[in-house]
């Protein structure tokens, strides 16, 4: 059994409520940091652990709390941003929902260690019931004196609200989403300026995770060096992965940084295997906006050494032969998947979810959304499969915020490692609508670590 | 308008922002009266909000046509919301969309003759561990299987009459 | 003794320039002027918060500065960066830029319907100069284009929003110009789209300069509508004592003959207005006798409005003596005898914008 450190507690009946938290060691890395530490020694732990941002970026967490500016008599404010949308990723809905009071506490840690007295969970307005339990939390927690005015007697006060989204993948950019909850539309602002200087309300700002968040209580418990001894290397820790597809137990999984990826799909403590007896054809490993990778890929490196669940081990080979941990939405195919399928319905995703500020992704992603429907509906041209290359290509790099590589990354994935599935589509319109180009060679043992084409 | 209630959950959304930043409550608000007004928003009820939070009407259209969750059309009673990507395809959310359709003869964004149902698609909405998926209401339909939609249109069937 | 400001050392595609700090990429650019100018469709230096969003201005930052020499790792938008002490950038003399632009500029046409033949914003508009400048010869797009229904938000201004581009600079001017702000910007993505909702006029004295802002044929002038051609005007200078306190009073009249075709404010050689004016200057004051003109307005040669066509042109056969049976018309007064204005050794086409008397008087 690998070692867990959110989840650790999370069997116990009723651990959401928080006379359960509490009577299972709950706040207790909040009493101790607030009682006994001063905010600067509290980031120093969390600069020693190691945590990396658990939204997809993997920025250290500390020195992006470092960084936050503290002119005299401006308010702060953290953000938790729980706009979890990236197809694959479901992990924060999970810590929410079943141990709302692990959040609470690292959202009380964490707003301690930065100054701020208001936080605001930005919540995906589709998890529409989920505000109810935060609510509900926030409520016990303020009436056993965790929130609210001079918290414990230390005279810290802190408010938590929930504010709901409404719909719109692009708010989980952390200028969006300030964008948002400032009541507009949710259009990335250009930087610099950093949220960190200017962010709600014009106001100095952090915006972390849900995941990343509740990291900083296990943090506090065993102590930053102690956390970041778990995992391997700069992937320190335990990560919630959110396993999808044709697999036998899809769900979240607490991993510690340090097991392959192979282990992961196959062995009974997570996913269990590919479902119905089926082989493994490729895999998403982070949520859909990361590279694509082959069966052969996915399990070995292209050095042929096994590849691991950390940030390191899926990014080896660079986007060449590797791909990214993101935020850790695994999405695994089976040999019956079609890969042209399956890109269409990301392109057709990131069309849908792009805000329209900046043209490249507002004119792309519908671009390649309707380039990719031609292929998969028989009326492909083999000139159309460069068209993709060289669209996504204009997009990567040349937009306002993330999203642009996140729509590029998919597709160029797919064309890089699934050239041949691609033409087979051009090649044989009636077929394609048929039957599925299958397994063929993307499971076959790799011979030399030759860059893929392209 | 909004009951006294109501009146009372709109001053209690505004006091969360600082003064001043009433600006801020202007989703919540849009939630609020798609709930109360029919499950969409009018003109007239965007209007409405603007007034509430002392905004132009222009700022409340931009918002509203943003999200996606805010239908500026009448919808029916029930909306199906099914998700239709990746996660949820590779488990066969197509089938689920078409058997909707075949079942209670709408298209996509379409709305039955009775004003009961609404067929909609929509792109992830995080539960792609158990799909295939749809969004009812406030809550997640997972694992759908057609003898499940069976059961959750009979089940909205009851609960309208 | 107040402290003097450090300047910046900037240097753009190996041209150097000083600034002072604070300033974007693109002023520093525009400060060296000529080829090395970033295009801009969205920015605009009047109207603040505008741009970063049309991505035409990207630029590489191959030194980020002296103390930080680490090169940007992607392209930045010049408009919405600023410069830091010993920055190097690189524009024209970047491949990876000028490939990039061109692909921004794909991606602009992509859904424009290219109808500048029956386009008032035709020999003005920046999206034409930039397809001209950076764009390819054909589109690689094969579907149906994205279109919208003309609608006139008042009756001095028409909205086509098939044709925009989305740089928001009219919602800048709203917000900036007006009190109260009408359109902005609905839906979301590839649907976003410039509107009011529900269908209204806009009602400001000053809305008139979001026809002056707008970079395509998106918003024009509806009085000025399918009434001539540009660059068959003739642009002049003109003033009236304007009694609202924030316009300047200040356009350009474009004329043919006596009559006043439109009025606009006066732009500078990157289609920025130079100051605003009212509505009431800009569609009400249709007459020479509202005006007094200061002369004509200095047009950049590359544009297609001073391009008067003089050389080589051939004299149209003379009608007139044909009907009249041979006879000369008898002329009232013959210009050649009591000016000097007739100088046919002048080439007018060598002349830097429309001529003027000026221009014939010079010994």
């Amino acid at each position: 059994m690998g070692r867990k450190l959110l989840f650790d507690k999370a069997h116990i009946e009723g651990i959401r409520y928080y006379d359960v938290y509490r009577a299972n060691g709950g706040y207790g890395s909040a009493e101790k940091a607030l009682k006994s530490m001063k905010p600067e020694e509290v980031l120093e732990e969390v600069k020693k652990s190691g945590l990396r941002g658990r939204g997809g970026a993997g920025f250290p967490t500390g020195m992006k709390w470092s960084f936050i500016a503290k002119p005299e008599g401006v308010p702060r404010y953290l953000v938790c941003n729980a706009d979890e949308s990236e197809p694959g990723t479901f992990k924060d809905r999970y810590l929410m929902e079943f141990i709302p009071h692990l959040l609470i506490e690292g959202l009380l840690i964490s707003s301690y260690t930065l100054g701020c007295n208001s936080c605001y969970i930005y919540i995906r307005g589709e998890y529409a019931w989920i505000p109810d339990i935060l609510e509900q939390a926030i409520a016990e927690a303020k009436k056993n004196g965790w929130l609210g005015k001079n918290i414990q007697g230390t005279g810290f006060d802190l408010e938590i609200y929930v504010q709901r989204g409404a719909g719109a993948y692009i708010c989980g950019e952390e200028t969006a989403l300030i964008e948002s909850l400032e009541g507009k539309r949710g259009n990335p602002r250009i930087k610099p300026p950093f949220p960190a200087v200017k962010g709600l309300w014009d106001c100095p700002t952090v915006v972390n995770n849900v995941e990343t968040l509740a990291a900083v209580v296990p943090i506090l418990r065993i102590g930053g060096d102690e956390y970041a001894k778990y995992g391997i290397g700069k992937s320190t820790g335990t990560k919630l992965i959110s396993a999808c597809g044709n697999i036998n137990k899809p769900g979240v999984y607490e991993i510690e940084m340090n097991i392959s990826v192979e282990e992961f799909i196959y062995s009974d403590e997570y996913c269990g295997g590919i479902a119905n007896g089926k082989r493994l054809k490729a895999c998403i490993p982070g949520g859909s906006s990361v590279p694509i990778l082959p069966a052969n890929l996915l399990l070995k490196t292209a050095k042929g050494e096994q590849r691991m669940m950390t940030y390191e081990g899926l990014a080896d080979g660079g986007f060449a032969t590797g791909t990214m941990l993101g935020s850790g939405g695994f999405i695994v195919l089976d040999e019956d998947q079609c890969i042209v399928r399956n890109t269409l319905t990301f392109a057709r995703f990131y069309h849908h979810e792009s805000c329209g500020q900046c043209s490249p992704c507002r004119e792309g992603t519908g671009w390649m959304k309707r380039v990719l429907q031609n292929i998969e509906n028989g009326k492909g041209k083999m000139s159309d499969i460069d068209l993709l290359w060289d669209i996504q290509r204009k997009i990567e790099g040349n937009t306002i915020c993330p999203l642009g590589d996140a729509a590029a990354w998919p597709v160029a994935a797919a064309i890089r490692h699934f050239r041949d599935e691609f033409e087979w589509h051009v090649l044989h319109p009636e077929e394609a609508t048929k039957r599925n180009f299958g397994l063929a060679h993307y499971a076959d043992p790799l011979e030399i670590a030759a860059p893929a084409a392209v | 308008m909004f009951s006294e209630e109501k009146l009372n959950k709109v001053k209690e959304i505004i006091a969360r922002y600082p003064a001043g930043k009433q600006k801020s409550a202007l989703i919540p608000l849009l939630h609020l009266a798609q709930e109360e007004f029919g499950g969409w928003l009018s003109a007239e009820t965007m209007d409405y909000v603007a007034s509430l939070l002392q905004i132009k009407p222009i700022e409340v259209y931009e918002v509203a046509t943003f999200y996606s969750m805010f239908n500026l059309k009448p919808v029916g009673k029930y909306v199906f919301e099914v998700c239709q990507t990746g996660p949820c395809m590779l488990l066969g959310s197509d089938n689920i969309i078409d058997y909707i359709k075949k079942k209670l003869d709408i298209g996509v964004g379409e709305t039955t003759k009775d004003g009961l149902f609404t067929l909609k698609t929509a792109e992830c909405l995080g539960a792609c561990g158990y799909a295939p998926m749809m969004q009812l209401g406030k809550h997640f339909r997972e694992h759908l299987t057609p003898e499940k939609v069976d059961a959750i249109i009979e089940e909205c069937r009851v609960k309208a009459n | 003794m107040a402290e003097e400001k450090k300047l910046f050392k900037v240097k753009i595609d190996n041209i150097s320039v000083e600034v002072e700090p604070g300033t974007s990429i693109l002023n520093a650019a525009r400060k060296i002027g000529g080829d090395i100018v970033p295009p801009a469709m969205c920015y605009y230096s009047k109207l603040q918060g505008s741009g970063g969003k049309c991505r035409t201005c990207l630029v590489k930052v191959s030194k980020g500065s002296e103390a930080d020499p680490r090169p940007m790792p992607k392209l930045v938008a010049s408009c919405r960066t600023n410069v830091m002490d010993g920055m190097e950038v690189a524009n024209i003399t970047s491949p990876e830029v000028q490939e990039a632009r061109k692909g921004v500029v794909e991606f602009l046409l992509l859904n424009h319907p290219l109808d500048c033949p029956v386009c008032d914003q035709a020999g003005e508009c920046h999206l034409q100069d930039l397809s001209y400048e950076h764009g390819a010869d054909t589109t690689r797009y094969e579907f149906k284009r994205r279109t919208f229904d003309r609608i006139d938000i008042g009756d001095k201004i028409q909205l086509h929003m098939t044709r925009c581009i989305l740089c928001y600079r009219c919602v800048f001017t709203a917000d900036q110009m007006t009190e109260k702000r009408e359109h902005g910007v609905l839906g979301r993505g590839e649907a976003a789209e410039i509107g009011t909702y529900i269908q209204q006029s806009l009602d400001n004295n000053f809305i008139g300069n979001v026809i002056d802002v707008c970079p395509v044929g998106a918003l024009t002038d509806k009085t000025f509508r399918f009434k001539n051609r540009v660059w068959f005007l003739k642009p002049v200078d003109a003033h009236r004592d304007c009694h609202d306190p924030k316009c300047c009073g200040k356009t350009v009249l474009w004329m043919r003959g006596d009559e006043v075709f439109r009025v606009t404010a006066r732009k500078d050689k990157y289609g920025e207005v130079e100051e605003w004016i009212c509505d009431t200057c800009r569609f009400d004051k249709k007459e020479v006798k509202d005006w007094t003109i200061e002369g004509p307005r200095k047009i950049e040669r590359q544009s297609v409005i001073s391009q008067g066509h003089y050389v080589g042109v051939h004299k149209p056969k003379d009608t007139l003596v044909e009907v009249l049976d041979g006879r000369q018309p008898k002329l009232l007064l013959d210009i050649h005898t009591v000016s000097e204005v007739n100088r046919p050794e002048i080439d007018l086409s060598q002349i830097d914008g429309p001529a003027h008397s000026d221009d014939f008087n010079k010994k």
